[in-house]
């Protein structure tokens, strides 16, 4: 349903531009064991993430399942043992409620959610099939306008991405697999080493740069990262690259100074280049709770966050804070990082994720 | 954004009043605001359950005591068993084993172990005297293990040399080899982030834990967690059999319920807690600051810490002995100014303070900002000793004179000049009730945080009775604006304040002493603090 909306263009246009990601096929190819009731027994499961290279590549759901059913929390059976035979009464939207808040969806999202199934089915009989479908198709509405792919406008030269979020949720990271995607696609792509606090980060870009083919522009550590950036807009333009990539030091919402920091990066980017930057990324780690909507409010009030990028879904956190995120601040959903690798990198599917989360 | 458990449970119980005891029924509604705040803080779900279980069959049948609303004492029965679930004791890092002793740092991407590793090798070289080796077996992030050479370079700990093409265990083992031989205490390993589920990342895990035998674990997790801590801290648990927990990011705005999650799926302690970028940002773990924090109530412990770790001793003496006399110049209130400005601003402050989203959005509005700060200390700056000891001889040329110099205008001044006098008030009435203030403060700094020195229930319900009839008074004195504040700090004003005073047990007094005087003036946040010198040293590590 969602792939119809999706423009023809854009980096994950061709390759997930469909309504079932292409590795679909793999996901047909070889099923995981149910996981239902299942002992957590291993599974044939991608152990990692490019390094491992030659295994087949599992879809996010399906790593979701098989991580899931290695740990104790397994939302289909929550949701079989709550529904079996069972009419929808009170107590069972509750019980219900209470998985989805197990996925982080919040209380208030999860019980809106509970509130749209009550709407729909109240006192009837209902199969736990059923009541997953139907709770699947409920998230999905709520995620289907996100689920957007990131757009590099090809009349921008370049388009300038920033990707900024708190320390540790995967920025480097992320750029070097945006980085990777869009040299594969043919652009020039130069990345901007903006993460001048933590030790080593720019050479970690510069290790992605060099894997990637993109350039770089790097200062030492300590330097000044909006003069970074405005050096980096300026050679982007001069050198005529179709995209930079901007990266910058983590920073927890809630310290003034560094938000400071980081909206004087944005004015200086912008005195190269008034639209710029085209697309400021969020980077969420998939893992955090509540706070993660603290931090959407304000990263999108201080640095104009334009999408979201939703990092470490190769765990067994299913980002739920995501459904909150969507029906509170509806910026779209750009990709989702399923691993280290440098193609761990997958478009946004809001049916699967209503799947994952609903534990069809 | 959260509204505190209290302010939540005051609302649930308004119906409630001069009843003998907490009827099941009543428990059961104040559950579901407990449920509620829990989840809201992050708390895993099933660590919901048995805890509110717990709590129901605590506060059932309780008796509602006078001075007490029933909100107040299920506030304080969640409290305290929020204190013992997450264990009532700070345990340090053990390094009672043969040297060198290793620590295994593990957790997943991002969650901090580098920056930790750095922080307590650091910790251990400068506070325990300990020779440290950081060794970092991270080849999987680029530049990893270059990340953590630098971070052993800024803060002076000795790091393993690089050998390129090296994996994790060799690594480890000539880590183990190289401390033996160079005679170090301790070797910190640092591997690299892996999801816990990630069998064959695991396994390498455990493998280097059986060739090095740790004698610390230590799981590196972020207090931003949500509901998947349970997942992750229990795997880590089962898989490498974790000693401890290292809760990361917690200066950031989350509640911090996964600290709560971890510790109880695992039983394993909270080690230490990472509160900054700095390398000394590395603290003990408070469970009851954890607690205060998961129930929206502030840190008020913190605070106060703090507040004493920046309050220049001497400065602070010879405030307080002005203050006995009741007597407050702007030169005082410039110190004032100051001390909150090394306490982190007022944004840092207010942050610690229970309750007080709405009033920092008030006081927002008023235009009482950090920038609003500054300039009045320029304000005062820019007079002379004779004007700030003695603010009377301010007339229209001085104050142009002093408008010229700090770059304001004159409705500043007199705003500023305003702000002093209701300060200076405050301070007046304040040496007339000194006894109550100095018991108050004596009493809180007595207790660090834990059951130390407390004041005794009488004491404590002395204390509310004589801050009550302080309020009204108090409150009359204050500009509207500011008794809004006061105000909307305090659900009901007299009661409000009684609220804090009443509830936890390691914060005797601080809610009530650190809220009331201290908003009025601003600057006077911790003036409460002041009076409590004389028992102030004992207390200060």
């Amino acid at each position: 349903m969602s792939g119809e909306e999706k423009p023809k263009r854009g980096w994950l246009g061709g390759l997930f531009g469909k309504p079932e990601p292409a590795s679909s096929a793999v996901l047909e190819a070889e099923p995981p064991a149910p996981s239902d009731d299942t002992p957590p027994e291993p599974v044939a499961y991608d152990v990692d993430e490019g390094m491992a290279g030659a295994a087949p590549k599992l879809s996010w759901f399906q790593r979701l399942k098989s991580g899931l059913a290695k740990t104790s929390t397994q939302l289909t059976r929550g949701i079989t043992d709550v529904f079996t035979k069972r009419k929808l009464d009170a107590s069972t939207l509750e019980d219900l409620e209470d998985l989805l808040i197990q996925a982080d969806l919040g209380i208030e999202t999860a019980h809106k959610i509970a509130a749209r199934l009550k709407a729909e089915r109240y006192e009837k009989s209902i199969s736990p099939e059923d009541v997953r479908a139907v709770l699947a198709s409920e998230i999905a509405k709520v995620l289907e306008p996100v689920a957007k792919p990131l757009l590099v406008d090809p009349a921008h030269k370049p388009h300038v991405v920033l990707m900024v979020g708190v320390n540790g949720t995967g920025k480097t990271t992320t750029i070097g697999k945006l980085a990777e995607r869009y040299r594969k696609d043919g652009l020039k792509v130069m990345l901007a080493a903006g993460d001048t606090f933590r030790a080593a980060a720019i050479d970690q870009l510069k290790i992605w740069a060099a894997r990637t083919g993109a350039d770089i522009i790097a200062r030492d550590v300590g330097s000044e990262a909006a003069s970074l950036a405005f050096d980096a807009m300026t050679q982007a333009k001069a050198d005529g690259c179709d995209l930079l990539l901007i990266d910058t030091a983590g920073r927890l919402q809630n310290k003034d100074g560094l938000m400071q920091e980081l909206e004087k990066i944005v004015r200086v980017i912008k005195k190269v280049d008034p639209a710029a930057p085209h697309d400021v990324l969020l980077t969420l780690d998939a893992t955090t709770g509540q706070n993660a909507l603290n931090q959407v409010e304000v990263f999108k009030a201080r640095a104009g966050v334009t999408g979201l990028v939703m990092t470490k879904l190769d765990g067994t956190a299913r980002g739920g804070i995501l459904v909150a995120i969507a029906a509170k601040y509806g910026l779209p959903v750009h990709a989702i990082g399923v691993g280290e690798g440098a193609d761990d990198l997958q478009a946004f599917d809001a049916a699967e994720f209503g799947r994952a989360i609903a534990g069809e | 954004m959260f509204e505190s458990l209290s302010d939540r449970l005051s609302s649930v119980f308004t119906r409630l009043t001069g009843r003998g005891a907490l009827s099941e029924a009543d428990v059961n509604d104040a559950m579901r605001e407990v449920r509620r705040a829990l989840l809201e803080a992050d708390v895993a779900l099933d660590v919901v359950r048995s805890f509110t279980d717990k709590v129901r069959a605590k506060a059932v049948g309780q008796a509602v005591l006078k001075s007490v609303t029933p909100g107040q004492l299920v506030v304080k029965i969640v409290h305290d068993e929020l204190v013992t679930m997450l264990g009532s004791d700070a345990q340090p890092i053990d390094l009672n084993a043969a040297a060198p002793v290793a620590i295994l740092m593990v957790g997943l991407q991002g969650s901090g172990k580098t920056t930790t590793s750095a922080k307590i090798g650091k910790r251990l070289t400068d506070r325990d005297r300990k020779k440290v080796l950081l060794a970092s077996l991270d080849t999987r992030r680029p530049a990893a293990q270059e990340q953590l050479r630098v971070l052993g370079e800024q803060t002076g700990v000795a790091t393993l040399p690089i050998v390129p093409g090296e994996g994790p265990t060799q690594i480890a083992s000539r880590a183990m080899m190289a401390a033996r031989l160079g005679g170090y205490d301790v070797v910190i390993l640092d591997t690299a982030g892996r999801t816990h589920i990630d069998e064959e990342l695991m396994a390498e895990t455990a493998t280097i834990r059986d060739l090095t035998n740790p004698h610390e674990t230590l799981l590196v997790a972020d207090a931003l967690t949500g509901q998947d801590a349970v997942n992750l801290a229990k795997s880590f648990n089962e898989k490498v059999g974790i000693t401890g927990i290292v809760l990361t990011r917690v200066d950031g705005d989350g509640r911090g319920g996964a600290a709560l999650s971890m510790r109880a799926v695992t039983g394993k302690p909270i080690k230490l807690i990472g509160t900054g970028e700095k390398w000394d940002a590395l603290e003990d773990f408070y469970p009851d600051r954890i607690a205060g924090r998961i129930l929206g109530m502030g840190d008020v412990v913190s605070l106060v810490d703090k507040a004493m770790q920046t309050i220049d001793a001497t400065k602070a003496t010879a405030i307080a002995e002005k203050m006995r006399k009741g007597v407050f110049d702007l030169e005082d209130m410039a110190e004032q100014l100051a001390q909150m400005e090394r306490m982190g601003g007022m944004g840092a402050v207010m942050g610690m303070m229970p309750g007080m989203g709405k009033a920092k959005d008030q006081m927002a509005a008023a235009g009482f900002s950090e920038k609003s700060l500054k300039r009045q200390k320029a304000i005062i700056q820019s007079m002379t000793p004779q004007e700030r000891r003695n603010p009377k001889v301010l007339d229209g040329k001085r104050k142009r004179r002093i408008a010229a110099g700090s770059g304001t205008d004159a409705a500043e001044i007199n705003k500023l000049l305003k702000m002093h006098r209701q300060m200076a008030d405050m301070m007046k009435m304040m040496s007339q009730k000194k006894g109550m203030f100095g018991k108050m403060m004596g009493g809180m700094m007595g207790a660090p945080g834990g059951a130390g020195g407390m004041p005794g229930e009488a004491e404590m319900a002395r204390m509310q009775s004589e801050l009550a009839q302080l309020d009204p008074k108090a409150l009359e004195q204050l500009s509207p604006e500011l008794r809004d504040l006061v105000a909307s700090a305090t659900p009901t004003p007299g009661k409000g304040a009684q609220a804090q005073l009443q509830l936890p047990k390691g914060l005797p007094g601080l809610g009530g002493g650190g809220r009331l005087p201290g908003l009025p003036g601003l600057g006077g946040m911790k003036l409460p603090g002041l009076p409590g010198l004389p028992g102030f040293g004992g207390k200060k590590k």
